[in-house]
């Protein structure tokens, strides 16, 4: 396959994807039972009091016009594309108005984006050296035991990792903050220390749960690579143990696990909502869930619509990195 | 029984210890459930925070509710959360990965593409929509086919593979080769090969069905009224039962959940490893 090639199908299946996506959360909301206009209004009436049948009337139509609820749904379908995917245009935050909800997101969005960077790289670093040493040496005591965490660590949802750090550490020691707090002028030193010691505890918690998928994946290549016959021969003509692991193991399996590495992004962009959460940490995951309890949709929307197409595009650029490592799709 | 008994044999320690775990996490959930008790979910205002006691094995909750079969309750419906999203995701992944890789050409290429894509979309945000819209009133069921949306994927991408090398089989080619149509080829050559592969994608997708349940649990997205190991995780934190040191009311979820979802895990890596080593001799 040639280089070219392979970057024309990878950005195909990158709008494709995000397309189908961005079209499933069109579809969702217009299959549920439930009335998100019939909602706002009887949330309005708790607060206020009811309203006479032809008010009520009134505001239904009122609100569905502002909406556009009122237009057919594939006009609804086309300018959401148009105003919501190209534009990110979602219409005002109803908890903040008259704010765009897309400018709050788009502040938030680095956050979470830093916590899911910087906690990918380090994990997918340290699992993969330790995954690739527990698969090559797999008879050595320290692999079975290093194995033995990962399949520990591995299966645990999230959450409870978040929990015992946030007790253990912050809680029982008192090293870090159990909630993020961070103040100050973006960029200064009081800013960037408070930002340090809040990200500390989540981004602990991501690289733990990342640490045992890496190590389980990663031994279980390598153990298959080390058993090929260019392995063996490479042994023949008297390479050493460590030459054979950089040279053969590595290269042969450092390739499937950057694909993986853009497959997991969607994983550790969930992962990455539960720690926001957990910690108070203020990044989009944390944002709409703000959001989902002040029933702000437009909010919700756009929350959505921004992650899948970042998510996406996260994926991409690493799927893109690919013929710069493999010469095979770089040359053939 | 003498096929059971050789399987045991052949069987690695890490496939024993997660068999058991499932065992007992099963008998806790449908075995034990059964014995009469109380409604768990009744408050007793009477009896807050009552230390593990006779009548009470691991004491009550800051509403006098009995955190024992509050436990048992969770564990039996999140086991049936489980399995409902893995039926319905398994087969439907079964069916996709099996056209696909039987039929090939075109087929092949847009199917793959659909689960390719699923794979990728970021199941977490479409289910915060999801339950988000649903709130107040999304039923368990509702909440298991939300779930289920993305629980296909997966094993329709193994089961494909699975099918490729399938095709090229001797029996297969005979099979075609005698007039049988393509329906009959998948349901009676490839299915019944595939079978115990399919029944480790069934148990990875109760795992991970059971752990987006806990996820969409702790965020509040969860059915309020449904006992299950993430709402009652939930409900405590809410209480602040960490920080005020009612370990039994925080601990047991969390201690219960990490033995189920390590002891499901090592039960799927160690059947497995089984089944490779099972193809290999």
């Amino acid at each position: 396959m040639k280089a070219s090639r392979y970057i024309l199908i990878r950005i195909v299946m990158w709008v494709l994807t995000i397309w189908m996506g961005v079209t499933l959360i069109f579809i969702i909301p217009r299959l549920m039972p439930a009335d998100p206009i019939q909602n706002m209004i009887a949330m309005m009436e708790h607060q206020a009091g009811p309203m006479p049948a032809a008010e009520r009337e009134a505001m239904v139509a009122q609100m569905q016009r502002q909406f556009g609820l009122d237009e057919s749904l594939w006009n609804q379908y086309t300018s959401f594309l148009l105003n919501g995917v190209l534009r990110f245009d979602f219409g005002p935050s109803l908890m903040n108005f008259p704010t765009p909800a897309r400018d709050i997101i788009f502040r938030n969005l680095p956050y979470t984006f830093g916590l899911m960077i910087v906690s990918l790289i380090v994990s997918w670093t340290i699992g993969n050296i330790i995954g690739l040493l527990a698969g090559f040496r797999k008879d050595k005591l320290s692999s079975k035991i290093m194995e033995s965490i990962a399949i520990f660590i591995y299966p645990i949802p999230i959450f409870i990792i978040a929990l015992v750090f946030q007790i253990v550490l912050g809680f029982v020691l008192g090293w870090l903050p159990i909630s993020a707090v961070i103040f100050g002028e973006v960029w200064s030193a009081q800013w960037i220390s408070t930002l340090i010691r809040s990200a500390a505890l989540p981004m602990l918690t991501l690289v733990v749960l990342g640490l045992g998928w890496w190590i389980i994946s990663m031994k279980a290549l390598s153990m298959s690579t080390a058993q090929e016959d260019f392995v063996m021969f490479a042994r023949y003509r008297g390479l050493s143990e460590g030459e054979i692991g950089r040279k053969y193991v590595l290269r042969n399996t450092v390739l499937p696990q950057v694909t993986m590495l853009g497959l997991s992004m969607g994983g550790v962009f969930g992962g990455s909502v539960i720690v926001e959460n957990v910690f108070n940490f203020p990044g989009v995951g944390r944002l709409m869930l703000i959001a989902v309890g002040a029933s702000d949709f437009n909010m919700i929307m756009g929350g959505v619509t921004i992650t899948i197409i970042a998510v996406t595009t996260a994926t991409l650029i690493v799927d893109l990195l690919i013929p710069f490592i493999d010469p095979r799709v770089r040359r053939s | 029984m003498a096929a059971i008994g050789k399987m045991w044999k052949h069987s690695t320690v890490r496939l024993k210890i997660g068999f058991f775990g499932v065992v007992f996490f099963l008998f806790l959930g449908f075995v034990v459930y059964l014995v009469p008790h109380d409604d768990p979910t009744l408050f007793d205002m009477w009896n807050v925070y009552a230390p593990p006691s006779r009548d009470h094995f691991f004491g009550t909750t800051a509403l006098g509710q009995d955190i024992f079969w509050l436990l048992i309750n969770s564990i039996r419906n999140s086991i049936i959360i489980g399995v409902i999203v893995a039926t319905i995701g398994t087969t439907v992944g079964v069916l996709v990965g099996l056209t696909a890789g039987y039929l090939g050409g075109k087929t092949d290429r847009v199917l793959s593409a659909v689960t390719d894509i699923f794979l990728v979309i970021p199941s977490l945000p479409v289910l915060i929509l999801f339950t988000s819209l649903v709130q107040g009133g999304p039923t368990t069921l509702l909440m298991a086919l939300a779930i289920a949306i993305f629980a296909w994927a997966a094993p329709a991408r193994q089961m494909r593979s699975m099918t490729l090398s399938m095709r090229e089989r001797e029996f297969v080619h005979t099979a075609r080769f005698s007039g049988e149509n393509a329906f009959k080829i998948i349901t009676t050559q490839i299915l019944p090969y595939s079978l115990t592969w399919t029944l480790s994608n069934f148990m990875n997708a109760v795992l991970v069905a059971i752990g987006m349940e806990v996820t969409l649990a702790i965020l509040g997205l969860s059915p309020a009224t449904l006992m299950s190991l993430g709402n009652m995780m939930r409900v405590a934190q809410s209480y602040n039962a960490a920080l005020l040191g009612h370990w039994f009311w925080i601990g047991a979820p969390v201690v219960a959940s990490v033995f189920f979802f390590v002891s499901l895990f090592m039960f799927i890596t160690g059947y497995n490893d089984y089944l490779s080593v099972k193809r290999g001799r």
